[in-house]
């Protein structure tokens, strides 16, 4: 039996004899061959949800007891460290600016009078999860083979490599390459991020032109040292807008064990109740920690990321009575905001814990007889992913 | 009832040195501007009219005065009757950056002298501009110093000290709207019977606060608070709020590809484990923010309330198709004018506002 937020999403799909029994609509899928591939059987899997949702709707809560993920597949995810980052690059390249920007919600504009970095400079926010980030100034020579550059990069997730688009590059990308090679021998394990930076001074077209050349680059000389199959991730960013946001998201994402189960969760969601785009956002750095799968926009993750600061610019003002207190804890936190007068599109907000809430862009057709639906599965999401960050 | 209906027009002059800031103000507050895109803006050429309407009956006629010098010369001798009859309210811009304070000074006492000529009964409001650009620390002093410079020229050009306001403003920050709210406070023609209506209607609801705004410059028109929502520590919540609708039109704006003079939402609530909050339509041009007590129950009792208390709201906006010709003929005939004020002078006087002539 497979609920819709049940078991067997944070698991493999599981065998399809495991579930002959339990399911009635089953029967059907069962006939099919065994030889059936993987993609087929999970496709049958798909259409075997929409038939069955009102049976699982009614079971769901036989599936949220026998939900036993954070036992036995490794160690919870909060277990297994937070995410740390590692800021690298030139000189001037901007990354004190980014960390300061991220973490530290330094207004972008006073980043001009940061001095420059001369020592490891780490810094940590403490919010739903804690994420530790270090930058290492240009000068130590991490790469010389007398260096303990275990001391840096043991425990570290990603290395962000921070190229200053609106300067000459290309110095830049053979200091990368050669990053990129140290990292490939030593530490595989750790993600290399490349942000093509401060692109708000560039125009459209230039700056779409720069982030290729250097894609091209890397990943041509990469693929000379042999190390073409490692994944190296660019994005385009600037502290200016909230593409930085963005694309700190994105690194983040990749290093939460959790994510393929919290993905395939909204991603549900976001089916059964026709939501265009749902996000989960720390509501402390905004930055999200998961979405679903359909492609992201710009757009859409700004838009979410005001209103953010909208709900908590009023929370503030009027939340004054119990501060201190604790509320009470029964209530629902949730919040939406229609696009026009239609009311028909709308954003909707809900608390899943202290600083995490998940954001949901509603699409064309979700009027206000499908908030029942909403709110029922929302209440299930919520459980669940209690669940997964249950510690 | 009647006379409420009538739709009022204020001239609000709108006056400083050059390169005070007052385009910029009236960008950001009137026409949607953002904070930083007011560099674009050009020196102001003469006098440059906009009409506001505000809440359907109270029109504002905003007359922008470019502040070089030689446009004041000429404000202040052949264009002098002109510009300086009729006026309900000048507001006044000094930059508080400014080095050259003895000009400034002069400047703004030939203006008033002016004022005082024509319109004796006008009130004043002088906005210290550009205080982001002072020391947080040093803020109150000079506000209280400057402040006190120019209630000294006021006395002196006959002013009386009720008639003249202070306000340290800032775009970068919400108290440009408090300079502003307490600007239309005071033009708004009917205020009491707003206020009178607004906390029946509170009381129905059981509600904590009540803020009407404004929907296009989202400035607070007025605002009832009941009970012990009196003793929020946020005294400057309403002006942040203004700053805070603002800044979410924009974001909405930027993400449905529209103007942002276009952007308006059906409704918004937030709802926390303290306080319930939602904003709904009220009449055509104001929103009506409400604040109450954490029950799900009163919330959408409250959410129907209003929209059955709308109607009782709505001849606050009269459209106006019957007033606009008189408007017309109101404002190229000073006799016409002066006869719709004399029918108005009991309403007028209501709100402590005596006619000026």
């Amino acid at each position: 039996m497979h609920t819709l937020f049940g078991e067997n999403i944070l698991s493999p799909p599981p065998q399809e004899e495991e579930q002959a029994s339990t399911n009635p609509f089953d029967l059907a899928f069962n006939s099919n061959p065994p030889a059936t591939s993987d993609a087929s059987g999970g496709s049958s899997l798909q259409q075997n949800d929409w038939l069955t949702q009102h049976v699982q709707n009614l079971s769901v809560v036989d599936g949220a007891t026998s939900y036993s993920h954070g036992e036995q597949s490794g160690p919870p995810p909060r277990r297994k460290g937070n995410p740390r980052l590692l800021f690298m690059g030139l000189r001037r390249c901007g990354k004190s600016s980014v960390q300061k920007v991220v973490f530290e919600k330094l207004p972008p504009a006073e980043t001009l009078y940061l001095e420059a970095t001369t020592k490891i400079e780490r810094a940590s926010m403490q919010s739903f999860m804690t994420f530790d980030s270090a930058e290492l100034p240009t000068s130590l020579p991490v790469q010389s083979p007398d260096y303990d550059h275990a001391s840096i990069f043991t425990n570290i997730g990603s290395v962000i490599w921070i190229i200053d688009s609106q300067d000459e590059y290309l110095t830049s990308i053979s200091e990368l390459l050669r990053l990129a090679v140290f990292l490939a021998e030593n530490y595989p394990r750790i993600n290399l991020e490349v942000f093509i930076h401060k692109t708000d001074g560039l125009s459209e077209e230039y700056k779409y032109d720069t982030f290729r050349e250097v894609r091209q680059r890397v990943q041509d000389e990469l693929t000379d040292y042999g190390y073409g199959d490692r994944p190296v991730s660019y994005y385009q960013t600037s502290i200016f807008d909230h593409s930085i946001f963005e694309a700190m998201s994105k690194v983040i994402m990749k290093l939460l064990p959790a994510l393929p189960s919290m993905e395939t969760l909204l991603t549900k969601l976001c089916s059964t109740c026709r939501i265009q785009k749902a996000y989960l956002f720390d509501t402390l750095s905004k930055i999200y920690i998961a979405t679903d799968t359909s492609p992201t926009f710009l757009k859409d993750y700004e838009v979410c990321s005001d209103y953010v600061d909208v709900i908590v610019d009023i929370k503030q003002l009027y939340g004054w009575r119990d501060e201190g207190k604790q509320g009470d804890q029964n209530s629902i936190e949730e919040s939406m905001v229609s696009f026009d007068k239609s009311g028909d599109t709308y954003i909707y907000t809900r608390e899943i814990s202290n600083n995490l809430s998940l954001i949901c862009l509603m699409g064309q057709g979700s009027g206000p007889n499908m908030r029942p639906v909403l709110d029922y599965n929302v209440e299930i999401l919520n459980g669940a992913l209690q669940k997964v960050f249950k510690v | 009832m009647e006379r409420s209906k009538r739709q009022k027009q204020r001239k609000v002059l709108l006056m400083g040195r050059s390169g005070a800031g007052k385009s910029s103000m009236r960008s950001i507050v009137f026409s949607n501007y953002v904070a930083r895109d007011v560099r674009r803006l050009g020196a102001t050429v003469d006098v440059e009219h906009s009409n506001i309407r505000f809440m359907g009956n109270l029109m504002l006629n905003l007359w922008d005065c470019g502040g070089q010098d030689s446009f004041v010369e000429s404000y202040l001798t052949n264009q002098r009757s002109h510009v300086f009859t009729h006026v309900a309210v000048l507001i006044f811009v000094f930059d508080v950056s400014s080095k050259d304070t003895a000009s400034d000074m002069l400047s703004f006492a030939s203006t008033i002298r002016a004022l005082h000529e024509y319109s004796p009964s006008s009130r004043i409001f002088v906005l210290i501009h550009k205080m982001d650009l002072v020391p947080p620390e040093e803020k109150t002093a000079i506000f209280q110093k400057k402040s006190s410079d120019i209630r000294k020229a006021c006395e002196d050009e006959e002013f009386l000290p009720d008639q003249v306001g202070f306000w340290a403003t800032s775009i970068w920050d919400q108290s440009l709207y408090r300079a502003w709210t307490q600007v239309i406070y005071y033009l708004v023609p009917n205020a009491s019977a707003i206020e009178n209506m607004l906390s029946k209607l509170a009381d129905v609801l059981d509600a904590r606060e009540l803020m009407l705004y404004e929907r296009t410059t989202c400035l607070v028109v007025t605002h009832i608070s009941r009970g012990s929502e009196v003793k929020n520590p946020f005294a400057d919540r309403f002006e942040r709020l203004s700053s805070i609708l603002k800044t979410h039109k924009h974001s909405m704006a930027k993400h449905t590809g529209t103007m942002a003079s276009e952007v308006s939402f059906a409704e918004m609530q937030v709802k926390t484990g303290s306080f319930m909050f939602f904003i709904t339509r009220l009449t055509e041009n104001t929103n009506l923010a409400i604040v109450i007590a954490n029950d799900e129950a009163a919330f959408n009792c409250a959410r129907i309330n209003v929209q059955l208390a709308k109607k009782e709201f709505a001849h606050l906006d009269i459209m106006e198709k019957k007033a606009k010709d008189p408007q017309r003929a109101a404002r190229d005939s000073v006799a016409a004018e002066e006869d719709a004020r004399g029918s108005e002078d009991g309403d007028m006087s209501s709100q402590g506002q005596p006619s000026d002539r």
